[in-house]
């Protein structure tokens, strides 16, 4: 029997407003343990929660890029149960009245373009951080658990996909392109390794042509595009062995472990479900006009489909386009830079997203963590076009520019590859090398071009291997035809 | 029409830890009021409109300003336990 996967993603994304959600503490990232905290996100009692002004407007953005119905009234619901980290007992959240709702974004994937609807948008705060302490930093054996409230109160919007994704690559897929979506409306940081992004997967398989959907696992904790591509993977072989096997897969949730490369179920919490939402008294309606809503969208900015149109009408592969908007992050911003102060844009992608992206995935690291900035790569495609730099050299000086060496030039100069592109040194060396092969020279002057290759590898030679090929071919024929 | 409470349920998502003398009292307390809760929604609501909440506003928004926080050392000394910054609290297992 065949089994279809079916998916679905939830995302929750970091706004990068100045301040909380609820409260006026700041909002940002790394800042030391328990520095911005305050009665509301304390959950001191009396304390009123206001919500900010901009997040809302934010939500509303994303809601709008990902084609969804903007609701003219929604409401705040407190999401009750127990956990250390969250201060009130509850979070705010939506629940029956989110923001936006049915919407969709087209992900495209090997040069195919599918539909995945989302369900719904919805605006909540996030959590404070728990470290386990003692015990090995094992959760099930720590003697104390720290808690930094820093986090409490910030901004999170959740973005919940329909069961519409059919494979982990689709996964990915939609996973980075609604990251590129978010990065590019200016709304959030979503770094996944700060914690800015975070995906949840619900996933179930059915036999290929049924309509029902299998009881559906939730997994967790992956941390990285690929972390969610080889979970997801995982978890469909493991359902599919159990269903083989005549047994049941039970709805559970399932905790991904990145270094066993397994999900692993985590102990199931009695009533786990049962969050008595209720409508949050202490917040007034969110009430958003028509106007309104058609002034946030005049706000939107070029969206990443739009830039990979614009790209590819500028000439990029369409592929190429897509891995610059949506591919590694940052790669995008640079290429912009790059030609806008000037360099062959054809150029500049081919670079990043061949031997960059490769270089990037190699190290697991990220473009902003390397030394590469866009004048560098104005830099070294001028000096492709002069001729100063053979391709192969560009690998190498593209290299030492990401490991930090120094610019194009510099490392060139370092690793001895500058190019010899002056006529008069590789003519001189082109004659000197006929001077010694005059039974070769014979030989093409009689039209037998055998003896070319051999020639023009003796040229290559005697300067080092830094002649310009197209320009010692060039004298080479001048000097047959003579 | 008495309304079946599965009491205990209930107190374990309260978090309380009740004896059997008193989850039997409270079921009793708590089958009153939502006996009363019954008798509200029988009610003909059929012309009112649904809401949210008593008052009229809407949209009551804050600019994204940050504000003061509180001092950290003032807070964390009103804390049973802490450590590095950090509140301490005893490990906790379950998983949201
Ligand atoms: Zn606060």
């Amino acid at each position: 029997m065949s089994w279809e996967p079916v998916i679905g993603i939830e995302v929750h994304v970091e706004l990068k407003t100045n301040s909380k959600m609820f409260c006026g503490c700041r909002a940002d990232f790394g800042a030391a343990p328990n520095t911005n905290i305050c009665p509301v996100c304390l959950a001191l009692p009396g304390a009123l929660p206001v919500p900010n002004e901009q997040a809302i407007e934010w939500i509303v953005r994303i809601g709008l890029a990902l084609n969804c119905t903007i609701a003219p009234e929604s409401i705040f619901h407190r999401k009750n149960y127990f956990y250390a980290d969250l201060p009130k007992n509850y979070q705010i959240s939506q629940y029956d009245q989110p923001v936006c709702t049915t919407g969709h974004l087209d992900v495209d994937l090997d040069g195919e373009t599918t539909r995945v609807a989302i369900n719904r948008v919805h605006q909540e705060e996030d959590t404070g951080k728990s470290i386990h302490v003692g015990g090995g930093g094992r959760i099930h054996s720590a003697e104390a658990t720290l808690l930094d409230f820093n986090r409490a109160g910030v901004p999170l919007v959740e973005i919940v996909s329909e069961p519409d994704i059919h494979s982990p690559a689709q996964a990915r897929a939609y996973a980075q392109q609604l990251r590129s979506l978010v990065e590019s409306l200016g709304v959030s940081d979503a770094k996944l390794e700060e914690g800015s992004m975070r995906f949840d997967a619900n996933v179930s398989i059915r036999p290929t042509g049924d309509e029902e959907l299998g009881a559906k696992v939730e997994v967790k904790n992956m941390n990285s595009f690929r972390s969610l591509e080889r979970a997801l993977a995982y978890e469909i072989d493991r359902q599919t062995e159990v269903r083989e096997s005549g047994r049941r897969i039970p709805q559970e949730t399932r905790h991904w472990d990145e270094a066993a490369g397994i999900t692993q179920s985590m102990r199931s919490k009695e009533g786990s479900s049962d969050y008595r939402y209720f409508a949050e008294p202490d917040l007034v309606p969110i009430v958003i006009s028509e106007e309104r809503r058609e002034e946030i969208r005049a706000t939107l900015p070029e969206l990443p489909h739009e830039r990979i149109a614009r790209y590819v009408e500028s000439g990029l592969d369409p592929h190429a386009a897509s891995v610059l908007v949506s591919g590694e992050m940052g790669l995008g911003a640079l290429f912009e830079e790059a030609v806008q102060n000037g360099a062959d844009p054809k150029q500049v992608a081919n670079w990043l997203t061949g031997e960059t992206t490769a270089y990037l995935r190699k190290r697991e690291t990220t473009i902003e963590r390397t030394a590469l900035t866009a004048a560098h790569l104005v830099q070294m495609t001028g000096m492709l076009t002069e001729g100063r730099l053979s391709s192969s050299a560009a690998k190498d000086v593209l290299a030492g520019v990401l490991e930090g060496e120094g610019s194009p030039e510099d490392v060139a100069a370092a690793r001895d590859l500058i190019q010899m592109s002056d006529t008069g040194a590789i003519e001189s060396a082109v004659d000197s090398v006929l001077a010694s092969n005059p039974d070769a020279l014979e030989k093409l002057r009689g039209g037998d071009m055998k003896p070319f290759g051999f020639l023009v590898g003796q040229v290559m030679r005697a300067t080092g291997g830094k002649a310009d090929p197209k320009v010692v071919n060039e004298i080479l024929r001048d000097r047959a035809a003579r | 029409m008495p309304i079946d409470i599965d009491i205990a349920h209930v107190a374990r998502l309260a978090r309380l830890g009740l004896s059997d003398a008193e989850l039997s009292h409270y079921q009793a307390q708590l089958a009153v009021i939502l006996d009363h809760a019954a008798r509200v929604q029988e009610i003909d609501t059929e012309d009112v409109k649904p809401t949210a909440h008593p008052l009229s506003m809407v949209n009551a928004f804050r600019r994204d300003e940050v504000r003061p926080s509180l001092d950290r050392t003032e807070v964390l000394e009103q804390a049973p336990e802490h450590e590095d910054g950090y509140f301490r609290v005893p490990p906790h297992l379950e998983t949201q």
